[in-house]
């Protein structure tokens, strides 16, 4: 299991989300996420100029196994994608965290949909309870 | 109560993700089922299937009692160890089980049945039995490991002694030798040359351990259902059941309508027949990015359809399935992925063969 980083916020469904210092925030799964599902092989990227909505499903992660919606952990714009993805859905599962980010988006109801978020501790004692 | 193979402990301590299968508990993956798969196609790999139901059947009369218990024709086995693939149906052409039956002697048969559907799979099988006198002996005394790819049979055999060697060597593809203590059979479910070895539980995990430093790699259900796909073997409660016939299944070519035998499910299966078999499996693939997945809706000329088995095909890198459509349905369809409709061409499988795509796929 990696080290969750200090700097995400969580969503219960596993998506992550980092307030950069530019203000956009950047979305991915957790590697807690990815383990679950296994070797991925598909992914279905939103559209950069998207508008999300923070609890709705924006994209599709799709392993061996199954498919899972990934939902926007907080409303805006989607500003970038990685693209990179298309080719390399197995990069989630190498660097859930890092290269494995899925979109960007610029936050439109930021301080209220982060409220809503879960601090990496509250997350691994989450994802503790769910194994056990 | 979930039941554990004799191997259970030793797939906990490679760290298998397990899961419950049929009411076992099993390992899905030892850590990437795709690498496991190509393991698999490319060099070496082995499963753990002791879930399986291994019977043996005893009596004089057992040839006879297979000629009327299964679908296929058990008068093909002429040689000892031979084996045989056949569906066991009810009186209405519906499927009960897949196996495989292997001929001993003429008063000694063994036979090879699902994990998921052992209580049903004895429970007629020894009601059909008693008519002709053969005693039917479950083997619960027995594992099963799959050793399967194209160096499969080569380090299988590195790990026998010198006599039970020269046998396994000579057995040609669906025949079956014994030595070592082992039942060693020229079968599987991968699509690649191999052996499926049955085994006494207390050698299991010394060949087990055996066979890792021989450099065979360990391989989770995950990667044995992607593999058999590719194959285009089906897999029972998904793809057939007793509410589908053969025809209706892709195993018309485990049917054998050999004159004046009177096996059970026969005369359903020759009414549907004469009347025309209204829905066939076909084999479909998707160039488009997605995965195609059981239960998605099959959108055909003739009517709707439905997929049963789908998966994203490592050998491949794109989507395969198995749908059962309506009969007629020619080389286009579309598939009904989360609201999208997106087009699959329909094809004949296997899908892969020896480590190959089939030409065309």
């Amino acid at each position: 299991m990696n080290e969750i980083p200090g700097d995400l916020k969580f969503m219960k469904s596993h998506e992550w989300a980092r307030v950069e210092d530019n203000g956009t925030v950047t979305i991915g799964i957790s590697d807690h996420a990815q383990g679950l599902l296994g070797d991925l092989v598909y992914v279905e990227l939103p559209s950069v100029g998207d508008d999300v909505t923070a609890g709705n499903a924006c994209a599709v992660v799709e392993s061996v196994k199954a498919a899972s919606d990934v939902y926007a952990p907080v409303s805006g714009k989607v500003v970038s994608v990685n693209s990179a993805l298309a080719d390399k859905p197995e990069t989630i599962n190498e660097d859930a965290f890092g290269e494995g980010w899925i979109f960007v988006v610029k936050p439109s109801n930021l301080a209220e949909d982060t409220e809503e978020l879960l601090d990496p501790d509250a997350y691994a004692e989450l994802i503790e309870s769910e194994e056990h | 109560m979930t039941q554990q193979t004799v191997l259970n402990a030793t797939h906990r301590a490679l760290a298998a993700k397990m899961v419950d299968f049929g009411g076992w508990d099993m390992p899905l993956t030892y850590g990437s089922q795709i690498e496991e798969h190509h393991a698999v196609r490319r060099d070496a790999g082995m499963f753990d299937v002791s879930h399986m139901t291994v019977v043996d059947l005893h009596g004089a009369r057992t040839r006879d009692f297979l000629r009327h218990l299964l679908a296929n024709s058990v008068d093909k086995l002429k040689v000892s160890g031979k084996a045989l693939y056949s569906c066991m149906l009810n009186e209405a052409g519906g499927v009960i089980d897949d196996l495989i039956v292997y001929f001993l002697a003429e008063d000694f048969f063994r036979v090879v049945v699902n994990a998921a559907t052992h209580d049903k799979d004895l429970a007629w099988i020894e009601k059909q039995a008693a008519a002709f006198g053969v005693k039917v002996i479950e083997r619960a005394d027995l594992a099963m490991i799959a050793v399967q790819g194209p160096n499969a049979r080569a380090k299988v055999q590195s790990v026998l002694t010198p006599a039970t060697r020269e046998k396994a060597i000579k057995i040609g593809k669906f025949v079956a030798c014994e030595g070592d203590g082992l039942f060693i059979a020229r079968t599987g479910y991968t699509g690649e040359d191999g052996y499926e070895i049955i085994v006494p539980e207390t050698q299991a995990v010394d060949l087990w351990n055996t066979l890792i430093a021989a450099g065979v790699k360990p391989a989770g259900l995950g990667a044995r259902d992607t593999l058999r796909l590719e194959a285009g073997m089906n897999l029972y409660g998904q793809d057939m059941d007793e509410g589908v016939t053969p025809w209706e299944a892709g195993l018309a070519w485990t049917v054998a309508l050999d004159e004046g035998r009177d096996f059970i499910g026969r005369a359903a299966l020759e009414k549907q027949k004469a009347a025309g078999v209204r829905r066939t499996m076909v084999g479909l693939v998707m160039d488009e990015k997605g995965v195609l997945r059981h239960g998605q809706r099959v959108v055909t000329a003739h009517g709707d359809g439905e997929i049963l088995s789908g998966t994203f095909a490592p050998t491949l890198g794109k989507a395969i399935a198995f749908a059962r459509v309506p009969a007629g349905t020619a080389e286009r369809a579309g598939v009904d992925i989360r609201g999208k409709l997106v087009p699959v061409r329909v094809v004949k499988y296997p899908f892969v063969r020896d480590g190959k795509p089939i030409d065309g796929i």
